[in-house]
């Protein structure tokens, strides 16, 4: 089927009209394009979206506590609640699946006035205390030092860890913070890490104005007994921290006797959920690239299908000749399927290397003038290339196949008499 | 059929040449519509091998519908049809192109040569469909063209050659796959006199070989040059008769 013969057929019947065979080309070139620049916007767009979340793993939930809003047990609703460092280890316990449940407590804030103190330098920062596994649900690169470990919890150092933002506002230039005591509320902490979040979200600046601190030694110095601010869930990979997270609240209910239908005691932040929600999202627009890249790519095959009909016919003629010297009607089909698939993947081959130029310097625009919010890395990837080929064998043979079967349909004696 | 006949006594051969074509009560109409015109009522005759038979008649007669249906480029309504034995009835159209690739050779009165295939090349087709390697069919091919006299103009395109040319380029390509019977429709119907009587030399040429030739003609001088006159009128044969061949001058070299 792929001889040299064939070829050069089916290379003599495209170029003996050249104008023609580009027009028609051009109709599925440019739908093939129009479907790789889409999906390639999507992509950039998902990039970018997704490079707000970082490297935080997604599966996490953050949960605070609210007013509870329901009487229950004879206690009346408006009361106030904190999680217990014991609900931690209830929660493993009753829970399956979990990863890191990681208590927080938390000083300070955005505009909150100055609450670190070094020599003659202040500033205002998030001050955390932490468990180790933090690290894990938001990550962060140790730049220097170490980070919090269970040495440290379980002997209520007084130790921190210090962004690279907090360097920068406390510290003389080239200063090294290692070794040096920063006073927190009043507290003396010595340094012992300096991190710096990957996050490329919008406030990364923010990001990098944090102190880490052991929870136990944060509870000790700032009084907060045995209570939890608020908790980092991550669920483990395979199971959803969305399906997860009515069991955890059920847990933490029954410890603080809250009624079990009270919705707004509990408040927390799903990332799993706003992930999943972003990932439909994509999933949506992915359908509608592929929907009217279709569509535009389907006038293109029409566009073939309607050439290759006119060439029959003007073939007739010559086709009748060939039957009469004995060609089959699997070598006429297989002339005509061939040419139209040859003409598609052809055009279809250019539409994708033309969408991928582009695509190129859309990237090299974008590296040059720095990151664009929302917007990072457009791409097509091979499985795209290789469904949009597929996409282009089939359309083409569905292009050629009326018009093959329109070529031996006329008598041998019939095809021969037109002129 | 060759057959031997072994009786007691003394061996003896009767050599009976092989019917190639056998036609019985061929009837063929054309419908249009309400109308239908009855073209063929009843054609009854046999061509033998090596038979060279001419088939006259009127415009209108029927002569082309005959030999295109002779050709399996079209079927008959009804009546039989044998081609070297074989039943030509209800053939699949991949059987059909077969038995045109192997058994028949055509030559139009306009050639119907692809024009933007050089000579060689048209020569060659027959041979491509019988799935021929590339070499093989050139030399297959560069072969018939000497044999019409053309090998100089192998790679000439059609509009690069005259029309007798051209005819003769045709009648390479209708031997190149060498088959059991050559029909020609009027193949000096589109040609001056001195050209038609070079195709008349060839044809008796490639006759003398051995070669089972019918040609449809309008014309007296090229009918007197076959060996066998087939009349039609009305939609049959009126007249079919044996004739002193008339050859063409110089005949012998080609
Ligand atoms: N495809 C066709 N449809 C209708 N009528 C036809 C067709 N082909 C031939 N005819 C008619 O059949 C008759 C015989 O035609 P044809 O066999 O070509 O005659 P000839 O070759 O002897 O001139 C003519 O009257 C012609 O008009
Ligand atoms: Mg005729």
């Amino acid at each position: 089927m792929f001889n040299r013969d064939r070829w050069e057929e089916i290379l003599e019947a495209l170029s003996s009209n050249w104008f023609r065979t580009v027009l028609t080309a051009f109709g599925v070139l440019w739908g093939i394009f129009i479907l790789v620049i889409l999906l390639a916007a999507g992509k950039g767009l998902e990039n970018g979206v997704k490079a707000d979340f970082g490297d935080i793993a997604t599966n996490t939930m953050f949960m605070w506590t609210q007013t509870i809003s329901k009487p229950y047990k004879g206690l009346p609703k408006g009361r106030r609640f904190s999680y217990k460092i014991s609900d931690v280890q209830a929660i493993k316990d009753n829970v399956p699946n979990m990863r890191f449940i990681s208590p927080r407590n938390q000083l300070g804030g955005f505009g909150g006035s100055n609450n670190v103190v070094r020599g003659l330098n202040t500033g205002a920062f998030n001050v955390y205390g932490d468990y180790p596994e933090i690290i894990e649900q938001q990550p962060m690169d140790i730049t220097s030092g170490r980070f919090i470990n269970y040495g440290d919890i379980d002997e209520k150092r007084k130790i921190a860890i210090i962004g690279e933002g907090v360097k920068t506002s406390l510290y003389e230039f080239g200063e090294d913070p290692l070794g040096t005591y920063i006073k927190i509320n009043g507290v003396n902490f010595i340094v012992v890490g300096t991190y710096k979040k990957k996050s490329q979200g919008g406030d990364s600046e923010e990001d990098q104005k944090e102190i880490y601190v052991p929870f136990t030694s944060f509870s000790q110095a700032f009084n907060r007994g045995d209570r939890v601010g608020w908790m980092a869930i991550t669920a483990e990979d395979g199971s959803s921290i969305t399906q997860l997270k009515e069991q955890i609240f059920d847990v933490i209910k029954q410890r603080h006797t809250i009624h079990p239908e009270d919705d707004r005691a509990i408040g927390n932040f799903d990332l799993y959920e706003q992930y999943s929600r972003i990932e439909r999202l994509f999933f949506a627009l992915k359908i509608i690239a592929y929907f009217v890249g279709t569509l535009v790519l389907l006038s293109g095959i029409i566009g073939i299908s309607n050439i290759m009909l006119i060439v029959v016919k003007e073939r007739t003629k010559e086709i009748g000749i060939r039957r009469a010297l004995g060609a089959t009607p699997w070598s006429i089909r297989g002339q005509v399927l061939l040419e139209s698939i040859f003409l598609t993947i052809i055009s279809g081959m250019m539409g994708i290397s033309l969408g991928a130029l582009v695509i190129y310097a859309i990237n090299k625009v974008l590296d040059a003038s720095g990151p664009v919010d929302m917007f990072s890395n457009p791409s097509v990837d091979i499985g795209v290339v290789i469904t949009a080929l597929i996409i282009l064998i089939v359309s083409g043979l569905f292009a050629g196949f009326i018009p093959a079967q329109n070529a031996i349909k006329v008598k041998p004696v019939d095809a021969l008499r037109t002129e | 059929m060759n057959f031997t006949k072994e009786s007691g006594k003394p061996r003896y051969f009767v050599i009976e040449l092989i019917k190639m074509i056998e036609i019985k009560d061929l009837h063929k109409s054309y419908v249009m519509g309400e109308n239908s015109l009855h073209v063929l009522k009843g054609i009854d005759f046999t061509v033998k091998e090596g038979e060279l038979v001419a088939i006259m008649g009127s415009s209108g007669s029927g002569k082309s519908t005959l030999l295109n249906i002779l050709g399996m480029l079209d079927e008959a309504d009804k009546g039989s049809y044998y081609l070297d034995g074989k039943p030509i009835k209800n053939l699949s159209e991949k059987i059909a192109a077969r038995y045109r690739n192997k058994f028949l050779g055509f030559v139009f009165q306009s050639f119907n040569l692809i024009t933007y295939k050089s000579a060689l090349e048209n020569v060659a087709m027959p041979l491509y469909y019988q799935g021929m390697k590339r070499n093989e069919r050139n030399k297959k091919a560069m072969r018939y063209l000497e044999k019409v006299g053309l090998a100089d103009w192998a790679t000439h395109l059609p509009n690069e050659l005259s029309g007798g040319q051209n005819q003769r380029v045709a009648i390479a390509r209708a031997l190149a796959s060498e088959p059991k019977v050559l029909l020609a429709d009027e193949p000096t119907g589109a040609l001056d006199s001195t050209t038609s009587y070079e195709v008349m030399r060839i044809i008796q040429s490639i006759n003398d070989e051995g070669k089972t030739i019918l040609i449809v003609t309008h014309e007296d001088d090229i009918a007197h040059m076959c060996k066998r006159i087939v009349n039609l009128r009305d939609g049959v044969i009126i007249k079919d008769s044996k004739i002193n061949q008339v050859r063409t001058k110089s005949a012998t070299h080609v």
